[in-house]
């Protein structure tokens, strides 16, 4: 058996400060752009990678595709008109936004939620994960070149979507979380729509899908020991999330921070160590099936009041007082917050969202991408979870 | 956390406490403190989760305030320092030695409110702006509406028509009169 080692005492060349040398002019390196537009690469953003061989010897992310300017736009709207722009920050799970939004104005208005209200916000957010962690698990396979596991959580994440349209009326975009409550309460028998569409989705996701990724040769080679985070850099390039749960940081809103009725729910927090991407993918099944488990116990444990609004005044003339206030909460990303700075009047002074990607897609992914493999840049982006739009608001 | 905004307001001059949440409390810092307030909320007092960085236009005072927003996560608490500078051409101080994705978000400040954070490494870089070469975006005196009305080619309005005039004369002809 040829026992091949590679010689890394003279390559990569490195500058006394530790990083990759890199001379253009050598003819030894190559620059390459993966995106915007690329299977491989989530959303619209670019990477402008240096490479020798096949080994990265810099990377840079490009963003600005997806620019719409939400935070200036929401500036100059009353605070109702801020939830159709706010929902468009994050696509796959819209619901995250609207509760930040209506939870920082709540806080600074000094509105009282009724308890109902706190049930059906849970059993929203608890869907969008649901539906947002499907889609995760197809792109992650899909960005190794298994796409039929990406066809099954696409029809999954379809039957979520319509227990959505029954709730609220929308399929992507929903806009039911608004100040001072929610828009509608559940239909008649959706307790047992709901459950059958949680059935299939634990048979599926525990035989089939756990066979297909996590019992896969294919998927093992190509994420085991892959895609490593150092647990010790984690706080300083505020990763959170699976992303930190996996490298055994355990940070989770629901937990540190209870909010809504996530303090009544009896759940675990899925958790691993070895931060690489398999870890990564471990922990957001788990975390999945606690999604499942958790919609499971609100439907059971939802009081049966009607009322689901607090008495609130004409939503043209809202004015929020004076003050500045940070919501936050555990997005299936990672932490997702949004800071408020009212002046008093009936617009918004300044609203900044806190995207998980934000520090996930731009400092953290440039240094993982160091001396990592070309193949490796679409699993590795992939099972950091990001989502442009965050990044660029 | 009582020692901790104990040591902030008396050995870094910090002031104007507010108590928003049990868990989140805001204070305001002179620019000159912030620093070395930073660096010691991250290396002794466990605060080492940098939440945020953002920016906000008091265009009437003529201030820019920066709130910097760290979180402990043995506490479970925040601690959200405000800083205001003045609106015109005033530097701001980097962190990027302290938290390395500070560096985005000044990049990103440099380029939507025009604040210049020297020492920081590829803040000149565009970060999402291509070529922007008008007044930065996020403050307050930009106007999105004449900026739009000046760069992009006018078109025509929606022409509205009666629809009992409009059919009449789509459906019959002149002959047919």
């Amino acid at each position: 058996m040829v026992n091949w080692k590679e010689d890394r005492s003279k390559f990569p060349e490195k500058n006394p400060d530790g990083t990759n040398k890199i001379d253009l002019n050598s003819h030894k390196f190559v620059k390459i752009w993966q995106g915007p537009q690329h299977p491989g690469v989530t959303g619209n953003m670019a990477l402008e990678l240096t490479v020798q061989g096949d080994e990265i010897m810099e990377s840079k992310t490009h963003v600005g595709y997806l620019h719409r300017g939400f935070e200036k736009l929401m500036e100059r709207r009353r605070y109702i008109q801020c939830f159709p722009i706010c929902i468009r920050v994050c696509v796959p799970e819209p619901d995250s936004n609207e509760y930040c939004l209506a939870a920082a104005a709540e806080e600074l208005g000094g509105i009282e939620v009724p308890e109902k209200a706190k049930w059906l916000r849970t059993l929203a957010l608890e869907m969008a994960r649901l539906a947002n962690y499907l889609q995760w698990t197809g792109g992650q396979c899909g960005s190794l070149g298994m796409g039929t596991v990406g066809q099954w959580t696409m029809y999954l994440r379809d039957y979520v979507l319509d227990r959505f349209e029954e709730l609220t009326g929308g399929r992507v975009y929903h806009m039911y979380i608004i100040p001072g409550g929610v828009r509608s309460n559940v239909p008649d028998g959706f307790e047992k729509r709901m459950n059958e569409v949680l059935d299939e989705i634990e048979t599926v996701m525990n035989k089939d899908i756990y066979n297909m990724m996590f019992n896969n040769a294919v998927f093992k080679t190509r994420t085991v020991g892959v895609g490593y985070i150092d647990p010790k850099i984690m706080e300083d390039y505020g990763v959170t999330g699976p992303n930190a749960r996996a490298g055994g940081l355990i940070k989770d809103v629901r937990k540190d921070y209870p909010y809504l009725i996530y303090d009544k729910l009896d759940f675990e927090v899925a958790h691993g160590k070895d931060s690489d991407i398999y870890t990564r993918a471990m922990v957001r099944r788990n975390d999945l099936l606690t999604s499942v488990s958790l919609i499971r116990q609100i439907l059971a444990k939802m009081p049966k009041d009607r009322e689901i609004m607090a008495k609130m005044p004409n939503v043209l003339h809202w004015k929020i007082p004076k003050g500045q206030t940070y919501a936050r909460i555990e997005a299936s990303r990672g932490e997702f917050g949004y800071f408020m700075t009212s002046d008093g009047s009936a617009y918004p002074r300044r609203i900044v969202v806190r995207g998980p990607s934000y520090t996930h897609a731009m400092s953290l992914f440039e240094k993982m991408l160091i001396n990592a493999n070309i193949a490796d840049v679409a699993a590795t982006m992939v099972s950091l979870h990001t989502c442009p739009p965050e990044i660029e608001r | 956390m009582k020692a901790t905004l104990e040591r902030l307001k008396g050995f870094f001059g910090a002031s104007d406490e507010v108590i928003q949440r049990d868990d989140l409390v805001f204070l305001t810092v002179d620019k000159e403190n912030l620093v070395s307030a930073l660096t010691y909320l991250k290396n002794e007092a466990g605060f080492k989760h940098l939440v945020m960085m953002s920016v906000a236009d008091w265009l009437e005072e003529g201030k820019f305030q920066f709130t910097y927003h760290v979180n402990s996560h043995e506490l479970k608490k925040d601690i959200a320092l405000r800083v205001f500078i003045n609106r015109d051409n005033e530097d701001m101080y980097t962190i990027h030695t302290l938290w390395p994705t500070a560096m985005v978000y000044e990049r990103e400040n440099r380029e939507m409110f025009g604040i210049n954070f020297p020492g920081c490494p590829r803040v000149e870089e565009n970060f999402v702006l291509e070529g922007w070469e008008e007044m930065p975006p996020n403050r307050r005196d930009f106007d999105t509406k004449e900026y739009s009305d000046k760069t992009f080619f006018p078109r025509d309005g929606r022409t509205t028509n009666d629809p009992r005039e409009y059919m009449k004369e789509k459906l019959y002809s002149e002959e047919e009169k």
